[in-house]
């Protein structure tokens, strides 16, 4: 069986799925923030999978940049949950609600 | 050199209010020097003027447009040389009157600063060369009759009294710039020296304006009237007048007596020419000078303060001076301005006297047998009754005899002269309550201990009022001096007979029984009934509370007036408060933090939530994006 462009988007689609009902159901903040990451992954291989069957390379360049701006993202949302966890003693996101009126 | 001479004339009045007003006003007797100083000058050049020793200034531009020109300039024609010689004479008396007048008052500085602006400013009037020079100084004399009647502003009737006489002249000075306006559309200048009246009236009216509106004459005479209705106070707002006397009395006699009442009749002079291109504005003039006239004579009658009677008497005889202009009679009224401005300023220094004499008591009915106490200013005052009322032989005998005539041949409408018969009546009512205030002041005993000793006043009150008994006296031969009747002869004749309003001005159809005779017997008519009535009393036989009550015009103006302001301002008050605050400002904002109030109930605070129905709406955007066409 020959992998075609439509096998590489399904997968992405599971991939971008389970990260959504990660990000919808779980409770704790870590778990929901890998979850995103796999919403990212899951476009990246969009990305990536286009660019091969387009035989452009203007998606591998763009997933690079995708990667490096996640790394920032991450590095700077892990610390702010370390320092809502010092501030809360927790990272569950029901006991988050400081803002609601 | 005569320039600067000419020019001084405004220079110097100003000079030392100016200088009081930043310096002198506590340093009493440097103050009372520069201004007295000032009013002497300024009678030296007068008389150099009056004279023709000194000529017309080259006058400089004010404002230049295409089409509109002002210049500050001084006109030196019969009519402002008479007027200028009156204002500063005048003027001088009341000044050096004043000295011993206002000896104690603690701030008699201010008082003489205040006469100051208004020597400035009502020479100016008399020397103006075009109508916008006028206003600003016809402004001038409003402020510092603001200033002098609210003098004891500590006193809440005075100042009110100055805001009665601010508001009343600020109404008419509306309808004085319309006046102006007019003036200017129809003539394209304001120019309202002489050689350019005549040439305007001789036809050069401007062309265009005649389409836009109904009636540009009428609307310029009656609007320039206006302003002489609000300075001279006649007959709808003759009110500020009689309050006007909270002010010290050198200021009634000089500003509300006198002269500035008197620029009302003067302006009505100055513009006569243009007047009498519009007939109706004449009768309208003719009509309210005569009302007020036999109006404020008749509330004179029930008066009892010795100053309110005297001022409804200035109303009545400004209403002569009005009545003679509409009338078409201008040298008649300026004949009657200048003789009044005599005997009516000494009366009220006269009075001032009395008071002085009195310790500021007003009332007459606490006066009485003060002709044996204090004579000199009996006699004087005496002398200005008979003046007043007409007396043959004093100077306003002459001028009023002079002003009935010119009446007695202006009656529009009607067979029988009115205007003459009213004026007549109004002579019987000036001798009847002239005799009554002098026969209760001045004759019997005193009614109160406190007017069992007077003291006379110091020589330097009754100096003023012995010139000005004189003058009051003979001031009546001297119209010809003035060279008036000439002045006005060129403009009256001709005009009036092409109108046809009045068969011939220059020699009214007169005889001297109605001219002398009728009306002196009015008067000794008037004199014998007061005097049988008011010998040996002690308090008024006549109750009439209608005249008392000055026919309840203050009640009446207070009620719709000042009553229907504040219920227009509660009106506005509530619009304010309900629909602009209310409905739109804080509707708007309780709009806003309802809508919010709303809104948050949608903040569950369930970040699974949020990312749901995130998640939902991206959804359902992207199905609408790629499948709905």
């Amino acid at each position: 069986m020959d992998i075609t462009l439509n096998h590489y988007l399904a997968v992405a689609a599971i991939l971008f799925v389970i990260g959504l009902t990660g990000v919808i159901v779980r409770r704790n903040l870590i778990v929901i923030y890998m979850s995103l990451e796999m919403m990212l992954q899951a476009a990246n291989l969009t990305f990536v999978a286009f660019s091969r069957f387009n035989g452009l390379l203007d998606g591998q360049v763009f997933v690079f940049f995708v990667i490096t701006v996640a790394a920032a993202e991450v590095a700077v949302g892990l610390a702010l949950i370390v320092a809502l966890y010092r501030l809360k003693q927790t990272t569950q996101v029901q006991d988050l609600t400081t803002l609601k009126f | 050199m005569e320039h600067y001479i000419a020019w001084s004339l405004l220079i110097l009045p100003l000079v030392a209010s100016v200088a009081i007003l930043l310096d002198l006003y506590r340093k009493h007797n440097e103050a009372v020097f520069a201004s007295v100083g000032s009013a002497s000058l300024c009678f030296l050049i007068a008389l150099l003027i009056a004279f023709g020793k000194i000529p017309e200034p080259v006058a400089w531009t004010w404002i230049s447009f295409p089409g509109f020109n002002v210049e500050i300039g001084m006109v030196f024609d019969s009519l402002s040389k008479g007027m200028l010689l009156i204002v500063t004479g005048v003027g001088l008396l009341v000044h050096i009157f004043s000295i011993g007048y206002m000896a104690n008052d603690p701030s008699r500085g201010r008082f003489f600063g205040g006469l100051s602006i208004f020597m400035f400013s009502m020479t100016g009037i008399v020397v103006a060369t075009n109508l916008i020079e006028l206003f600003f100084f016809w402004e001038g004399v409003g402020l510092s009759s603001y200033i002098l009647i609210g003098f004891w502003f500590q006193k809440d009737s005075a100042a009110l009294a100055a805001n009665k006489a601010f508001v009343c002249n600020r109404l008419a000075d509306f309808g004085f710039m319309t006046g102006i306006l007019t003036f200017w559309w129809l003539t394209g200048t304001v120019s309202v020296r002489p050689e350019v009246l005549a040439q305007i009236q001789a036809g050069n009216l401007l062309a265009h304006s005649w389409s836009f509106i109904i009636a540009p004459l009428p609307l310029m005479a009656l609007g320039l009237f206006a302003g002489c209705v609000g300075k001279s106070a006649m007959f709808p707002l003759h009110v500020w007048l009689p309050d006007a006397m909270e002010g010290p009395t050198p200021v009634s006699a000089l500003i509300h007596a006198a002269t500035m009442v008197a620029a009302g009749v003067y302006m009505l002079c100055r513009v006569y020419p243009l007047l009498i291109l519009s007939p109706h504005g004449m009768l309208v003039i003719a009509l309210i000078g005569c009302f007020t006239a036999i109006f404020a004579a008749l509330i004179a009658v029930q008066q009892n303060d010795i100053k309110r009677i005297l001022a409804y008497s200035t109303l009545s005889q400004l209403g002569y001076m009005v009545m003679a202009v509409g009338c078409g009679g201008p040298d008649a009224a300026m004949f009657h301005l200048s003789t009044h401005a005599f005997f009516k300023a000494l009366l009220f220094l006269a009075a001032g006297s009395v008071i002085h004499a009195l310790h500021d008591e007003q009332d007459i009915w606490k006066m009485g047998g003060l002709g044996k106490k204090i004579p000199l200013t009996s006699w004087t005052f005496g002398i200005g009754l008979l003046a007043l009322i007409g007396v043959p032989l004093f100077s306003g005998s002459f001028s009023k005899d002079y002003v009935l005539s010119i009446a007695y041949a202006y009656h529009p409408g009607s067979q029988i002269p009115y205007f003459y018969w009213v004026g007549v009546f109004t002579a019987f009512l000036t001798a009847f309550y002239m005799t009554r205030l002098f026969v209760v002041t001045f004759f019997g005993s005193a009614h109160v201990p406190e007017a069992e000793h007077p003291h006379e006043s110091p020589r330097v009150m009754t100096v003023p009022l012995v010139i000005l008994a004189v003058l009051s006296v003979i001031g009546g031969y001297s119209i010809a001096g003035y060279g008036i009747k000439d002045y006005f002869h060129t403009w009256s004749v001709d005009q009036l007979q092409a109108i046809g309003q009045v068969s011939n001005t220059g020699a009214p159809e007169i005889d001297w029984i109605l001219e002398m005779v009728v009306p002196f017997v009015f008067v000794v008519f008037g004199v014998g009934l007061a005097y049988a009535l008011y010998r040996n009393r002690r308090t008024d036989p006549i109750h009439l509370a209608i005249l008392a009550h000055k026919f309840y015009f203050d009640e009446f103006y207070d009620r719709s007036m000042v009553g229907g302001q504040q219920m227009a301002a509660n009106f506005l008050a509530w619009i304010d408060s309900w629909i602009l605050d209310g409905f739109i400002i804080r509707g708007t904002a309780y709009f806003s933090v309802g809508l919010g109030e709303l809104l948050k109930l949608f903040q569950t605070g369930s970040l699974q939530g949020y990312a749901f129905l995130f998640s939902l709406g991206s959804v359902v955007l992207i199905y609408f994006t790629l499948f709905w066409h």
